[in-house]
């Protein structure tokens, strides 16, 4: 059994009168891809942040290679090998999308030479490469602001894939994707992910993708991971089926 | 870009050749080349989505320091004085930015002015050493040990001016298309992407401030020497106010729109104190509306055929 990357422990989070987390606990092993479920405003998304310092917890703890980044901010933890892509992509949207991914990269590399202009910047190549990941190689000159919200998620991807993560979260990575890009995407996204070791958490709401992608699945609910367990048990789940998937039994 | 470099090397042989036909126009174009400069430091703030009402101070504070080094015995030579005065600005900004780098919009924009403010009182105030609301009288310095007359002091001083401007010019245009000066208008973009990219804004945005407040104090460095005194004016808010006019005046799409900017500046300022000397402040006014409403992008946008602010080099 591969070594724990992720371990996040008694997560305790109240917003106002609404308990977002409420003892979330989950431990991810090296090279899983673990899809979180549950009903929509459930808080998944916090359940993100708070693995990612966007929010801090009130109680409990996120240790990630053996190490305590409870308070740390989102910078330290990107820095530590964490990645994330939002629900709502986080770009820099006046700007193109090379101009994004060679941001990234630079940040990566840590470089800031001013003598170096993006638009020459030595991983140029690797930009293209990570484009063509999500199947938007078409797309480098445009502007982000341009583009429509699916491809702007997919850019948020191959955004946060540069970085090189060892674990990366991605929350509802195929929302805005068209149904027959959806799988397609989802392929090459799994070979990258494949190739670059990199452990994957992710928000999903669609069950054909969870089905096929995951190797574990967190049933988000009551502020908590409720259940985990394979794609097949937990699609199987009655309690599943009625509360998260809506399929009364 | 051919355009732009056309824009650029035609206001450059413009700049090159009028002092030489109307040698009485080099100080007003060695001022306005100083308020560029510190316009120019405005609009590397601009990228970033701020903008600083108070760079008077780092303006003021070279210009201060001219005075006192040349009015002892060991700086008076203009090789010495614009070097350490910029300095001196580039460290104030050091400190400055440690603080103002953490406030962001509003906040960003009014702690300069509040700070450039109380520069200003201490100038007024502190008779004694500063000379108060009366200034301090610059001794003209020597030029590479040259003792020169007041019209080929002034003559040389604009093309030196000049020459730096060009160099700044070039050294920003640079920076801005580096990772650097894209990370920094990703602070006006999006924030949360580039602290997730593990990329600090304070530090991109506090080197910014640094180059910028270094900008600010080479103008006020100049501007010291060439006009032969120097007053808290220069600190004060309208003062800083008169940049950030500029910097929008000229257009923040390109490094040629701060010095475009000054050049108008110095041209409206000049004919209407003419021929309106008591609604002179009004003309610019209508002025900024004009441009605001009509050519956001500055004349710099107007001239390339830009029409929004945010189309930038």
């Amino acid at each position: 059994m591969s070594e724990v990357i992720l371990e996040a422990r008694d997560l305790q989070l109240r917003f106002g009168g609404v308990q977002a987390a409420a003892g979330a606990s989950l431990t991810v092993r090296a090279d899983e891809r673990i899809a979180i479920i549950g009903p929509n405003g459930a808080g998944k998304t916090t359940f993100i942040n708070l693995c990612t310092g966007y929010i801090k917890p009130e109680s409990g703890s996120v240790v990630f290679a053996g190490r305590d980044i409870t308070a740390l901010s989102p910078r330290a933890i990107t820095r530590l090998g964490i990645g994330r892509s939002f629900q709502i992509p986080q770009l820099f949207i006046e700007n193109t999308v090379m101009e994004n991914l060679l941001l990234a990269l630079s940040a990566r590399e840590g470089s800031w030479s001013p003598f170096l202009r993006l638009d020459r910047h030595p991983k140029i190549d690797e930009m293209w490469a990570l484009l063509d990941i999500v199947g938007l190689k078409q797309t480098g000159h445009r502007i982000v602001r341009e583009l429509p919200e699916g491809m702007r998620k997919l850019i948020d991807i191959a955004v946060a894939l540069a970085l090189e993560p060892k674990l990366i979260f991605m929350d509802e990575p195929t929302s805005g994707v068209s149904s027959h890009e959806k799988f397609q995407v989802m392929d090459t996204l799994t070979r990258a992910l494949d190739a670059r070791a990199t452990t994957a958490i992710f928000v999903e709401h669609d069950m054909d993708v969870v089905a096929r992608y995951a190797s574990r699945v967190a049933v988000w609910s009551g502020g908590r991971i409720a259940l985990e367990g394979t794609p097949d048990e937990i699609l199987n789940h009655p309690e599943v089926l009625e509360t998260v998937i809506g399929v009364g039994v | 870009m051919t355009r732009q470099i056309i824009v650029g090397a035609l206001l450059l042989i413009a700049l090159i050749v009028f002092p030489l036909l109307s040698p009485w126009s080099t100080v007003i174009l060695t001022v306005a080349l100083c308020e560029g400069l510190a316009a120019l430091g405005i609009l590397i703030l601009l990228r970033a989505g701020q903008v600083s009402f108070g760079h008077g101070l780092f303006f003021a504070f070279s210009a201060y320091v001219v005075a006192f080094m040349a009015a002892a015995k060991f700086g008076r030579e203009v090789l010495l004085l614009v070097p350490i005065a910029t300095a001196a600005s580039g460290l104030v900004a050091a400190l400055v930015g440690l603080f103002i780098v953490r406030y962001r919009a509003i906040f960003f924009g009014m702690l300069n002015l509040a700070i450039s403010m109380v520069f200003f009182s201490l100038l007024e105030k502190l008779f004694s050493i500063t000379g108060g609301a009366d200034g301090k009288r610059v001794p003209r310095p020597t030029l590479a040990g040259m003792t020169l007359e007041r019209e080929s002091f002034e003559f040389w001083m604009f093309y030196i001016t000049l020459a730096l401007a060009v160099i700044a010019a070039l050294a920003v245009a640079r920076y801005l298309v580096s990772p650097g000066g894209k990370a920094l208008e990703a602070i006006k973009s999006n924030e949360t992407r580039l602290e997730y990219l593990g990329v600090s804004s304070r530090k991109v945005l506090y080197g910014a401030y640094l180059t910028s407040g270094l900008l600010a104090g080479l103008g006020g460095a100049i501007i010291a020497l060439v006009s032969g005194h120097v007053t808290p004016e220069l600190a004060y808010w309208v003062r800083s106010g008169e940049f950030v006019f500029i910097a929008i005046l000229g257009g923040a799409g390109g490094v040629a729109g701060p010095f475009l900017g000054a050049l108008m500046f110095q041209i409206i300022r000049g004919y209407a104190a003419v021929y309106a000397p008591e609604t002179w402040h009004a003309v610019l006014g209508v002025m900024l509306l004009v441009i605001i409403f009509f050519a956001p992008a500055g004349l710099y946008g107007l001239i390339l055929g830009r029409k929004r602010a945010g189309d930038a080099t």
